[in-house]
């Protein structure tokens, strides 16, 4: 910005500087999920002298009974159902909240700052559940999704939703359209752009998220993927090239949406910061 | 964030409340729009929330509560053990606060200036973000390794005997922090990335015509005029490091003894250890600091709004 010619000196530090920062952990779990048992065991940083990763592959897929697979059907559902549930709700709150001002506004404005603010009551939650008959069950872990996630849709989405004139609306109710066709018809395909984003930064979210289905779907027939990282960690103590395997293969959905989506996710994760 | 958010979104309700709001009758945008949402809302997290301080008074066993007044409060702030997690909670989310904003800032400026690599180097720094928390916790438990690790094999190349990072009492907590930093400081870069960007370019060029070093445009200019970026960083880094848990839970589980252990992980031993209303007495606590903490400050920084 300064000086409109590159810097090659900082150039060259800051690359080698972000080499050891930040792509060696990333080489470190990328070799030693190749290596074989005994010299992932050594925990060095070294070259493989024996590849193994179709090996390596294979055991941490088939280990517990195919536990894996398992937990990555489950994220699949989780991550698909709340993410989905999440965006038709936010927008249908967003548009009404952006819209519309009534005597509830400051009222749900405040709730919904609240939701990114508290952190959630963990255990009477789960005795919420437990009333429900939702304790330990996915459509419980979704829904519990859904909450936690609201706060943060709604905000993207009305931001967004600012920004399109009200003269649309009042073009289609003219036309005889009534609330439901008016935003499933014409507000919700003119959201596509913030939809993406929304999708995009709570898929990544949902997925990585290990604390809410620790507390809300624990048991070894419901483990999301994170938590059969967190398991596979104390029974893999000796076997450090399949925990680095498991690692590697749960980095792997949001390295991809990350390489697909990356402007998206950016806009999203910086929107509403700073535009005053 | 929140409250800047709020911001724009007030100018635009004013505008919003303009011709067709008026209409009582057969409004298009029903109320009826917040049904779906609200009840989830509600259910999972307005009625969680307000029942924790009920049962935060009680001992609590899921199927019956018995009132027992302050008891659980008592025992949380005279243990030891469950009082060092208030402090270390607010020791985790200022260092991991403090050197984002330091180390975000400083990477935003050196990203957006003339620099070689600067896609690679930007991706390169945020993908962390992406991660999951489990898997870096992990990773970096291996890394930190005090005898085998890489850190300390590579500090004893040079000549440094390396700390047991996560295994010297002393050490543990800042550790953790640290590796929160490297997972988390792509986003404060990134905040900061748009908020140097919506600088107007006329401040640089004046300053360029005036003869301004590098150092002062920076102290002059991206100091004081990425102020809301820097608010930003600050509130949701806090936000988030209040409440951090599986970082922690991942890399030392509280430990070694309880010198890591934070308000969250003591939530989650005392959920385990069957102990509800005391687990649910620590959320309560967590509340109030999270609340005592970032309400005042949000209303703080944002009386402090600059216009660009």
């Amino acid at each position: 910005m300064t000086s409109r010619r590159p810097h090659l000196f900082m150039s060259v530090a800051a690359i080698l500087l972000s080499v050891v920062v930040f792509l060696v952990p990333f080489a470190f779990i990328l070799l030693t999920a190749v290596k074989s048992r005994q010299q992932a065991s050594l925990l060095d940083f070294s070259w493989p002298t024996r590849f193994q990763l179709v090996q390596n592959f294979v055991d941490v897929v088939q280990a517990r009974d195919y536990m894996l697979i398992i937990a990555f059907i489950n994220s699949t559902i989780l991550t698909v159902a709340s993410v989905s549930i999440l965006v038709v709700l936010a927008a249908m709150v967003a548009f009404a909240l952006q819209r519309r001002r009534t005597r509830w506004t400051g009222l749900i404005n405040f709730l919904v700052l609240s939701g990114l603010i508290i952190p959630p009551a963990v255990v009477p939650t789960i005795w919420v559940l437990q009333k429900l008959g939702l304790f330990r069950t996915m459509p419980g872990l979704i829904l519990v999704e859904v909450a936690f996630g609201l706060s943060f849709c709604i905000l993207l989405f009305r931001a967004f939703i600012a920004t399109i004139p009200r003269e649309l609306d009042e073009a289609a109710i003219i036309d005889g359209a009534g609330p439901l066709r008016l935003f499933f018809r014409v507000i919700l395909p003119l959201l596509r752009s913030v939809i993406i984003t929304v999708v995009v930064v709570q898929s990544v979210t949902v997925f990585n998220d290990f604390v809410n289905p620790l507390y809300f779907l624990p048991g070894d027939q419901n483990a999301t993927v994170q938590l059969t990282l967190y398991n596979f960690s104390s029974q893999y103590s000796t076997q450090y090239n399949l925990l680095f395997m498991d690692i590697l293969l749960i980095t792997i959905p949001p390295l991809l949406m990350f390489l697909f989506f990356n402007k998206r996710i950016v806009a999203g994760m910086t929107a509403g910061a700073i535009k005053g | 964030m929140t409250a800047i958010v709020e911001k724009s979104s007030a100018r635009s309700r004013t505008r919003a409340a303009g011709p067709a709001g008026g209409k009582r009758a057969k409004s298009p945008y029903p109320h009826w729009f917040y049904l779906p949402a609200a009840i989830v809302y509600g259910v999972l997290f307005v009625i969680p929330t307000v029942t924790s301080f009920y049962f935060s008074l009680t001992r609590w066993n899921m199927f019956s509560s018995k009132f027992i007044g302050f008891e659980n409060y008592v025992t949380f702030f005279k243990e030891p053990a469950l009082v060092s997690g208030l402090t270390h909670t607010i020791i985790y989310a200022v260092v991991t606060s403090g050197l984002k904003v330091v180390l975000g800032l400083g990477l935003a400026v050196l990203l957006t200036s003339q620099i070689i690599g600067r896609g690679y180097l930007r991706s390169v720094v945020f993908f962390p973000v992406l991660v999951s928390t489990i898997g870096v916790g992990l990773t970096f438990t291996i890394l930190m390794d005090p005898e085998d690790g890489l850190i300390n094999q590579s500090l004893a190349l040079i000549g440094i005997q390396g700390p047991g990072w996560l295994t010297d009492p002393s050490y543990a907590l800042l550790s953790v922090a640290l590796v929160d930093v490297w997972k988390g400081v792509g986003l404060a870069t990134l905040i900061y990335i748009a908020g140097i960007v919506s600088i107007p370019q006329e401040y640089f060029e004046a300053a360029r015509v005036d003869g301004a070093s590098a150092w002062q445009n920076f102290r002059s200019i991206v100091l004081p005029l990425a102020r809301p970026a820097t608010f930003t960083v600050i509130l949701l880094s806090l936000i988030g490091g209040l409440r951090s848990f599986d970082l922690i839970w991942a890399m030392t589980r509280g430990g070694p003894g309880f010198t890591s252990d934070v308000i969250a992980s003591v939530i989650y031993k005392q959920y385990q250890a069957g102990f509800y209303g005391l687990s649910t007495a620590g959320n309560v606590v967590l509340f109030l600091l999270v609340t005592a903490i970032i309400f005042p400050l949000s209303r703080f920084l944002n009386s402090k709004e600059v216009d660009l």
